[in-house]
């Protein structure tokens, strides 16, 4: 047993993470909100880097690699907060044409969940929808939808969906099921990196920000809510590092509850770690100049999708 | 990352496994909670029979007569001895876990070979000597004070929260050898024994009603010199090096426990306690209460796994500790809350009650109340979180 990343995991977070600093700066992700959320080069250049193909075997022009890894993957890109149909473009891949290799943004929507609401439609090549029946392929014109005029998170354009085509059969009801459940993790590890960005964005701000003539950061008051931080963001990570390694080996756990746990866990530390940053950073946190109110936006779609934490509370529950 | 156990690590397992269902039989009833000398001869009778079996010290090093386990075997230990229902450490506690180390690191040939020995086989029970009333979270402002006289110390102060102290042949003692120094360079670690005369000990209840800590009076009683570990003085640093032998297990027993009173408490739930006329487990946000309950427990498990093979690969279990205890502590509370609302009125005695087994849930309640006061608060906790791992400066 050693739960600890393998040099070459460690090397893969690294390198992503370099990536995503240099291309996609805070100021690029903010251009993004006038297309849609997705920028066709940076698509690219994301595929490129592996995202979508991760999981492919390399015969089928895939990096070979499992869950564990994709989760290294989205975790840096929840931190770097990226917008687009990431996660549905990457559990696409080898299911859709276009979607490994980037020359295809695909988007995905719960035909369960009402309001039916649509991310991205407009930057969409194609639309994955979800039933219990399983998943099917709609073509975006199809979708008779009216666009959310102003959408709770700048960076996830939506569109209301008055009723969705039937679509054309893409997998029955285990796809749809296994489709849930990796979905329900990456989900998480894009929510355990907002968590952990909010908490480096609050400590940094903390340690330079003085009032009473020195850093707030030193007062209890403002250090345990740093402290609680951490703590919420580690929990969540050895959630959500748990659920990709017991995806990838059955015999180590159970897989879907572990995809609940790090739904939960991850969940409840992107949205609590978003306010006490905006808390940290007082009156400023409260103005659109600082991020800190985009990484709440995103918490808040991200708990909406693939299983709320209620949902997941509940399942675990019944298993009780 | 890899959560699949090595064929050395099942062997391990499958080992233990099979002397427990072997051993466990032939322990005899649990004493009384109050029944002090018969805990005593429970607690060390088991350690014996680990000794003899060979899985004695299993956190010790093999050089001192242990098992040099490494922190995943550590693990597996925990998790099979809870599972089969093994006597918890107990009275073993301090000797295995805090005393015995620290003598391992800092004692001279002569103090290990008269008390590490015994302290492995379950014939020398030890109680820490450290808390003061007015030396808690602040535990380098103490003030027992001990003075040179010839070749002994003569020590007069008190000591509060001594676990065991009414059972224990030694105490780890900390004591005040130069008032002038600053508070941490003046403090000396003691082999305290317990015979000696001078030593009063008064038994405190707890709000669980149980008596396991006491408060420990020393007038005058005389150390000899020879019973020092380290230099005179440099006491504080002897005390610390105990935290250099922390792998990441400290609370593996307690998730087992924990686990198990959870599962108990969904058939509770299930079996129609409730304060209206529907069982408690109609209500969705019991229902959700407890799965969340469930989620936590699990990422527990997992944090733990992060930390032991954090001390597996660097000898010590990094951010794990601190973060640990804090997260642990709070579910704790939190599933003592969850306990309460379904237990109703018959959380109102504590002891089972009416065939209904509530005893182990309201205990549980109080017990968790404990965690975030007992080594080291929930504030002292987070501001070891702030200050070491997030770098923040300190307050004074």
């Amino acid at each position: 047993m050693d739960f600890e990343l393998t040099p070459d995991q460690a090397a893969l977070q690294d390198a992503i993470r370099k990536q995503l600093a240099g291309r996609f700066p805070i100021e690029e992700i903010r251009g993004l909100q006038d297309r849609a959320g997705v920028d066709r080069g940076r698509w690219q250049e994301l595929a490129q880097a592996g995202v979508f193909g991760l999981r492919l075997p390399e015969s089928d022009g895939g990096v070979g690699l499992g869950l564990a890894e994709a989760v290294l993957v989205f975790e840096e890109l929840g931190r770097a907060l990226v917008p687009g149909p990431l996660l549905a473009t990457h559990l696409a891949a080898g299911l859709i044409e276009g979607a490994a290799d980037g020359s295809a943004v695909l988007g995905a929507v719960d035909r369960r969940i009402e309001p039916v609401l649509v991310e991205h439609l407009a930057a969409l090549d194609a639309l994955v929808v979800v039933d219990d029946a399983g998943l099917w392929l709609v073509e975006p014109r199809d979708v008779q939808a009216e666009a959310v005029a102003v959408p709770l998170d700048p960076l996830t354009p939506l569109h209301r969906a008055a009723s969705l085509p039937t679509g054309a059969p893409l997998a029955g009801p285990d796809g749809a099921v296994a489709w849930a459940r990796d979905g329900a993790v990456l989900a998480s590890a894009l929510q355990l990196g907002l968590a952990e960005a909010t908490t480096d964005m609050a400590v940094a701000y903390a340690k330079e920000r003085v009032q009473f003539d020195r850093p707030i950061g030193g007062f209890q008051a403002v250090k345990h809510i740093l402290a609680d931080m951490l703590v919420r963001s580690e929990l969540a990570r050895a959630a959500v590092y748990a659920a990709g390694v017991i995806i990838d080996v059955p015999e180590v756990g159970d897989a879907d509850r572990a995809a609940s746990v790090a739904k939960i866990l991850a969940g409840e530390a992107a949205l609590a770690n978003a306010k006490a940053c905006i808390q940290v950073h007082g009156g400023m946190g409260f103005t659109w100049e600082v991020d800190a109110h985009l990484y709440l936006k995103r918490a808040w779609v991200l708990d909406t999708v693939w299983g709320s934490a209620d949902a997941h509370a509940s399942a675990l529950a019944a298993a009780l | 990352m890899d959560l699949r156990y090595s064929e050395e690590e099942r062997g391990f397992r499958d080992r233990l496994r099979g002397w427990l269902q072997e051993a466990i039989p032939a322990v005899g009833p649990e004493p009384s909670p109050h029944d002090w000398d018969g805990r005593r001869a429970y607690d060390t009778g088991w350690q014996r029979k680990l000794y003899d079996a060979g899985y004695a010290g299993i956190n010790w090093p093999s050089e001192f007569g242990g098992l040099g386990a490494s922190p995943t075997q550590q693990l597996i230990f925990l998790e099979e001895t809870e599972r089969a229902g093994a006597p918890y450490v107990g009275v073993n506690f301090v000797g295995l876990l805090h005393a015995g180390p620290t003598l391992m690191a800092e004692a001279s040939a002569e103090q290990r070979a008269a008390h590490l020995p015994p302290i492995l086989r379950g014939d020398e029970v030890w109680c820490q000597g450290f808390s003061e009333p007015n030396a808690g979270s602040d535990l380098a402002s103490l003030r027992t004070r001990a003075v040179l006289d010839g070749d002994h110390y003569v020590v007069s102060g008190q000591k509060i929260w001594t676990s065991h102290a009414q059972v224990a042949d030694y105490c780890e003692l900390l004591v005040r050898t130069d008032p002038e120094a600053p508070k941490h360079r003046g403090i000396t670690w003691l082999i305290l024994d317990m015979t000696t005369p001078g030593i009063e000990i008064r038994p405190l209840r707890t709000i669980a009603g149980s008596t396991e800590f006491s408060e420990v009076f020393l007038d005058e009683v005389r150390v000899p010199v020879s019973s020092r570990v380290g230099a005179e003085n440099d006491g504080w640093r002897v005390a610390m090096v105990t935290f250099s032998f922390e792998r990441g297990t400290a609370f593996v027993s307690e998730m087992i426990q924990s686990q198990v009173l959870l599962a108990d408490l969904a058939a509770l739930a299930r079996a129609g306690l409730s304060d209206g006329p529907a069982p408690a487990w109609d209500d969705t946000g019991i229902r959700r209460d407890l799965g969340r309950l469930a989620a936590d427990l699990d990422a527990l498990a997992a944090l733990t796994k992060r930390n032991i093979s954090q001390a597996a690969r660097t000898g010590a279990p990094g951010v794990g500790g601190s973060v640990f205890k804090l997260a642990y502590s709070e579910m704790r509370q939190r599933m003592g809350d969850v306990a309460m609302r379904i237990l109703g009125r018959a959380a109102l005695s504590l002891e089972d009650f009416d065939g209904l087994p509530v005893g182990a849930h309201v205990q549980g309640r109080l017990h968790a109340i404990s965690l975030g006061i007992a080594a080291g608060t929930s504030q002292i906790q987070r501001n070891i979180v702030g200050e070491r791992l997030l770098g923040l400066p300190k307050e004074r």
